[in-house]
């Protein structure tokens, strides 16, 4: 599992851990039913607390995209994520938000913003395949 | 009850206060460690850090003022203490005539816990030469050798003063690796100071700030960083003087744009920003060399 952490933009380091699995998660990387790294592993391995990546492990699972398996580790779900429909949109819209707001600053239209989307998008599926 | 307290903080400093010749070098300084986990501490240089380090591994008596290492009296009981604890200290002090496997021998005899083949793996994994002698380690080597010998009788407490200063960053990982291991033992502790703050940053739940020989800002990571924001505003107009923000720690800038360090609950600071005419167009969380730099500047 490839996670590359920075401490110069303020993003606190579970939150990274948590968006970079969603990342491998969401673009294919990781499948449903692989295995995550055990805290210990992943800890020594980026060089961070154990109770950071605990703390991010937790989290992923109350997102309902891994689960723990008594004693034998975490892994990500099969089934479709739980998260509630409201609060995928919630997450989405904060999003929206922050990248309109930017489209705004640097005077880009609405339509030229929506075309900017549909390219990435078939982008992000030639890496999913 | 208080008796429970005192046993899961691992390190008590009250009212501590040094001078040295004119110079205050601790300033009625108060520490609490808990145990378990990795504690940062943090300051410039000459912020006392190193001698309040002396203070609690008892090679300095508190002139004012208490410390309780495991409950104990690090100057009245050193052996009660120091079995305990595991030191490298900054200028990692060996004796240069000695071989590795002298050095290993000589410390053992100190510690009734050492543990013989744990020293060994160590010394293998940090590929040090048991027959070389410690002067003619490198400046890597030698911080390995310390950190072998603070670490073979697994100390409840691992102190490192300054640990990756001056080193490549391999033996850093080195040194990083043996703090995450060593608290993945349940019930250890760890306390270091660095001048490297992405390390700390990395590594500790725990900091301490120190400045001018006092504790400036001590807490939780997670919490301390959730309290700090930075929001940068847009106005209207041009502006010289940015007007004062609620909860702004400092302010940077110029023209129509201004960058606030704030602390304080985020609902707050927006509204603070509107009423003043102006509009958040970026905001972000702080990194602890952001959280450093505005605690010292604004005393």
């Amino acid at each position: 599992m490839q996670i590359s952490l920075n401490t110069h933009d303020g993003v606190p380091i579970y939150l990274q851990v948590v968006n970079q699995v969603k990342y491998l998660i969401a673009s294919g990387r990781l499948e449903a039913g692989d295995e995550l790294p055990a805290i210990r592993v992943l800890a020594e391995q980026l060089l961070v607390n154990p109770n950071t990546i605990a703390r991010a492990y937790r989290e992923l699972e109350s997102l309902g995209l891994v689960e723990k398996r008594r004693t034998a580790g975490t892994f990500v779900s099969s089934e479709e994520s739980p998260i509630a429909r409201k609060e995928r949109m919630k997450i989405l819209t904060q999003r929206i938000d922050q990248l309109l707001a930017e489209a705004t600053q640097m005077s880009v239209s609405l339509d030229d913003l929506v075309k900017l989307v549909r390219q990435r998008d078939v982008a992000f599926r030639g890496i999913k395949k | 009850m208080a008796e429970t307290l005192a046993q899961q903080l691992v390190i008590d400093v009250r009212g501590l206060c040094r001078k040295f010749g004119n110079k205050l070098a601790l300033d009625d300084l108060n520490l609490v460690v808990p145990r378990g986990g990795v504690f940062g501490l943090i300051g410039g240089n000459g912020a006392g850090k190193t001698t309040l380090l002396k203070h609690i591994l008892g090679l300095h008596f508190a002139q004012t003022g208490s410390v309780r290492v495991f409950g104990l009296d690090p100057v009245q009981d050193p052996v009660g203490v120091l079995g305990r604890v595991g030191y490298m200290s900054e200028n990692r002090d060996l004796p240069n005539w000695m071989r590795v496997g002298d050095l290993m021998r000589y410390t053992q005899a100190f510690y009734p816990n050492w543990d013989e083949a744990y020293a060994d793996d160590l010394r293998k994994m940090f590929e040090l030469d048991a027959k070389v002698r410690i002067k003619q380690l490198s400046r890597g080597q030698r911080a390995r050798a310390c950190l072998l010998v603070a670490l073979a009788h697994r100390p409840e407490l691992l102190v490192l003063d300054e640990p990756s200063s001056g080193l490549d960053p391999v033996v850093r990982r080195d040194i990083l690796g043996a703090v995450i291991r060593t608290i993945a033992d349940e019930g250890r502790t760890v306390l270091f100071s660095s001048h490297l703050l992405d390390e700390v940053e990395r590594v500790a739940d725990r900091i301490a700030i120190v400045h001018q020989g006092k504790i400036q800002l001590t807490g939780e990571m997670d919490s301390i960083k959730e309290s700090y924001r930075k929001v940068t505003l847009r106005f209207d107009t041009v502006i010289q003087h940015a007007p004062d923000l609620l909860g702004a720690v400092c302010k940077t800038g110029s023209g129509r744009e201004w960058t606030y360090v704030c602390f304080g609950p985020r609902a707050q600071l927006i509204q603070s920003a509107e009423s003043l005419g102006g509009r958040v167009i970026d905001e972000s969380g702080l990194t602890l060399d952001d959280i450093f730099v505005a605690n010292i500047t604004s005393h």
